[in-house]
């Protein structure tokens, strides 16, 4: 059975401040979608939205996931569930080791099955880090390291990837990963994803500015957010169009948006 | 019969330990600065924030023979940490009275001398009356110190010989049932030696009393202590404690102190830089529930100049305790090229808890770098969100945060053991 992700006319507030204005958008299992925007557009909020973020408040609509309402599920049911976000902007942990960290995410799932289980054995714990972080790319000694403290910003987005292989999500939302990474991390990470969509069918909402993601995680439908509300959808041309010609051209379509 | 503190228990107290001459003669005249030492009371400065009019200390009163525990049983977690880890000394006593006790061959070989208080007495009369509050934790320091010096019991004595290195590290376990404790720990490090000891001291909910201790280590030119002093006392307990670290030239003193337990605790430690090359780093670790009231009285004194002194002490609060750490750091005039640091960082963890952060500095020299910070927060909710999305319970997500705050500073902390059951205490502790 595959999974799905059902956003049906979404408004958020930040605040009193309306920032989403009626999103619709259908993401499912083994798909992959762009979305992208000016910056400002509402993309991220729609992202910490999905994944539960306390200060966000949908004042209308209804998102389903799984057959589920989202928005009766928690954050940690919402990851749970299966549904993951790549943060743009990725927290720090002082004092929780990556290695700790990512075994109590392993943990949190096994326990959640079943409470008596006692968690990951060490050595196999051992053994899955090595091999995940060594399809990324991520040096054995970060995992000593503090979550994200001090990580530079192309190691805190391959650290997000080297997440989501660790818990095997249905549905991923990527928000600007491929910001900060050097070309080569691009191709590994990108690389990590496709690994994941072939293996676990897992879907994808790739949020970006440029196309060059895009060529290693291919879309098959992209969509362009402005003011809070997707202006245009189309196929990979779409992508390729705003490459080339920018937003100017969408802003004289719908420009009664900036002002609203 | 209750037992007060009088003269006469003084009497019956080293006549109890079969102690010699010296150490009778020693108590009676810190009895007498006791009897003329009045309470202190929040009119004088070190004690403003700490309130103790409900403390009677005679209807507590000390330890003499007869009021030793009758239990025998150890609590399963102490005995297992007991054994669990290579260890080179090994001391349980349980309300003063030694119940356990193991020393290496390779430690005896080394001639470092590892045993209780009244034993060391016995045994070593030279290096107790040379060093048994001299130069460390002064009788006169203050009512407790006085009640102390009178009616200690209890504790540990560590002494490593010259340029010894002691072949693994040391631990006490120090375990009260009948609440009535005055531990001494006397720790004397040797010219270039180097030790490893944890001290434990700690009591299940039932005990009710006082726990009245000194702590002193005295670490010799080119010495090198670790030293991790851990209370975890029932909540029905006082505790008043004097403490005192000496550093001499070269040396080096790594300072741990944790502390978990107790209704209220009011102790005084005291980093003493002596010699230029002196290094002392001080940890501080604790967290506060229900009503619980910890006052903590930090110095660090630089008697001399190239003298090094780094504090941090971190606290965790909940529901209506209160801390309070009061931090000062002192350099004599003339004692050039000092660099002492002090912190102090509170996560509250209820609005209704309450920390109070007071550093000082009091210098009189000028080629000096000496700073001081100290914050108060709240957990992070952006990082507890974060950890949530990744599937982990708000609960569990707290727990890690709460412990990721106090890791840097667990880190310090020799033993993994040890380090667990501060660990499981404070999880037990967020609830
Ligand atoms: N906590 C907040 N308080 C007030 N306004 C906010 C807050 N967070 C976001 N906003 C506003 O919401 C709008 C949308 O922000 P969002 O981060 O979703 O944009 P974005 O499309 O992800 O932009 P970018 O491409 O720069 O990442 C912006 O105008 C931003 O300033
Ligand atoms: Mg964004």
């Amino acid at each position: 059975m595959t999974t799905a992700l059902e956003i049906k006319n979404l408004h958020v507030n930040i605040g009193d401040q309306p920032i989403l204005k009626g999103i619709d958008l259908l993401v499912k299992q083994g798909e992959v979608h762009a979305l992208m925007g000016p910056n400002g557009s509402g993309k991220s909020t729609l992202a910490y939205t999905l994944a539960g973020h306390p200060a966000y408040e949908a004042t209308a609509g209804q998102v389903i996931f799984g057959g589920e309402d989202l928005f009766e599920m928690e954050a940690d049911e919402r990851s749970r569930a299966g549904l993951f976000l790549a943060f743009q902007y990725p927290a720090s942990v002082p004092g929780v080791t990556l290695a700790k960290f990512l075994r109590q995410t392993i943990n949190s799932r096994r326990q959640a099955e079943d409470p008596e289980d006692k968690g990951i054995s060490i050595p196999q714990f051992r053994r899955f880090l090595k091999e995940k972080m060594d399809m990324l790319g991520i040096d054995h000694k970060f995992a000593g390291r503090y979550l994200n403290e001090g990580f530079s910003g192309g190691e805190k987005k391959r650290v997000e990837i080297l997440q989501m292989a660790t818990v095997e999500p249905k549905i991923a939302i990527m928000d600007e990963t491929d910001s900060g990474l050097d070309i080569d991390a691009l191709r590994v990470v990108s690389e990590g994803a496709n690994r994941l969509r072939e293996e676990f069918n897992m879907g994808a909402l790739v949020i970006t500015h440029y196309q060059r993601i895009l060529n290693y995680i291919k879309p098959d439908y992209v969509h362009i957010m402005m003011n809070g509300r997707i202006v245009e959808s189309g196929g990979p041309d779409l992508a390729l169009k705003l490459e080339e010609k920018g937003y100017d051209w969408l802003r004289e379509k719908h420009g009664e948006l900036e002002e609203a | 019969m209750m037992t007060a503190f009088t003269q006469d228990s003084v009497k019956k107290l080293s006549a109890t330990l079969n102690e010699p001459e010296w150490m009778l003669a020693f108590r009676l005249k810190a009895f007498e600065i006791y009897e003329n030492t009045p309470m202190p009371t929040t009119s004088n400065e070190a004690w403003r924030r700490t309130n103790i009019r409900r403390f009677k200390p005679d209807e507590i009163g000390p330890s003499i023979n007869g009021d030793a525990a009758t239990s025998w049983e150890i609590p399963d977690f102490l005995g297992k940490e007991l054994t669990g880890e290579e260890v080179g000394g090994s001391l349980l006593q349980i309300d003063g009275v030694t119940r356990q006790y193991e020393l290496s061959d390779a430690l005896k070989e080394q001639g470092v001398i590892f045993c209780d208080m009244h034993t060391a007495v016995s045994n070593h009369p030279e290096l107790v009356q040379k060093y048994f509050m001299t130069e460390g934790v002064q009788v006169t320091e203050g009512k407790f110190a006085a009640m102390h010096g009178a009616f200690w019991r209890g504790g540990t004595f560590l002494y490593v010989p010259k340029n010894v290195k002691a072949a693994a590290p040391l631990h006490s376990v120090l375990w009260s049932v009948n609440g009535k404790t005055f531990t001494h720990t006397l720790v004397v490090l040797d010219e270039g030696s180097e030790a490893i000891f944890m001290d434990e001291y700690a009591s299940g909910e039932e005990a009710a009393g006082l726990h009245n201790g000194a702590i002193e280590l005295l670490v010799g030119d080119n010495a090198n202590l670790i030293y991790a002093g851990l209370q975890d006392f029932g909540q029905n307990m006082w505790q008043f404690n004097h403490e005192r670290g000496r550093v001499g030239r070269d040396g080096k003193l790594d300072w741990v102190t944790s502390m978990m337990g107790t209704r209220l605790t009011k102790a005084f430690q005291t980093l003493e830089l002596d010699r230029p090359g002196a290094w002392g780093r001080m940890s501080g670790i604790f967290f506060t529930n229900g009503r619980q009231h910890l006052d903590l009285d930090t110095q660090q004194n630089h008697n001399a100049g190239n003298t090094v002194s780094d504090l941090l002490y971190k606290g965790a609060l909940r529901e209506q305790s209160r801390t309070v750490w009061q931090g000062m750091i002192k350099a004599l005039p003339g004692s050039q090229k000092i660099d002492g640091f002090q912190a102090n960082r509170n996560l509250m963890l209820d609005k209704t808890a309450r920390a109070d952060s007071i550093p000082g500095l009091e210098i009189e020299a000028d080629d000096v770098a000496c700073t001081h910070a100290s914050a108060i927060g709240q957990l992070d909710p952006d990082e507890l969100f974060y950890l949530m999305s990744r599937g982990i319970p708000r609960k569990t997500a707290v727990e890690m945060s709460v412990q990721g705050f106090f890791d840097p500073l667990m880190r310090r902390i020799p033993f993994e053991g040890v380090r667990n059951r501060i660990f499981d205490r404070i999880v037990e502790k967020i609830g």
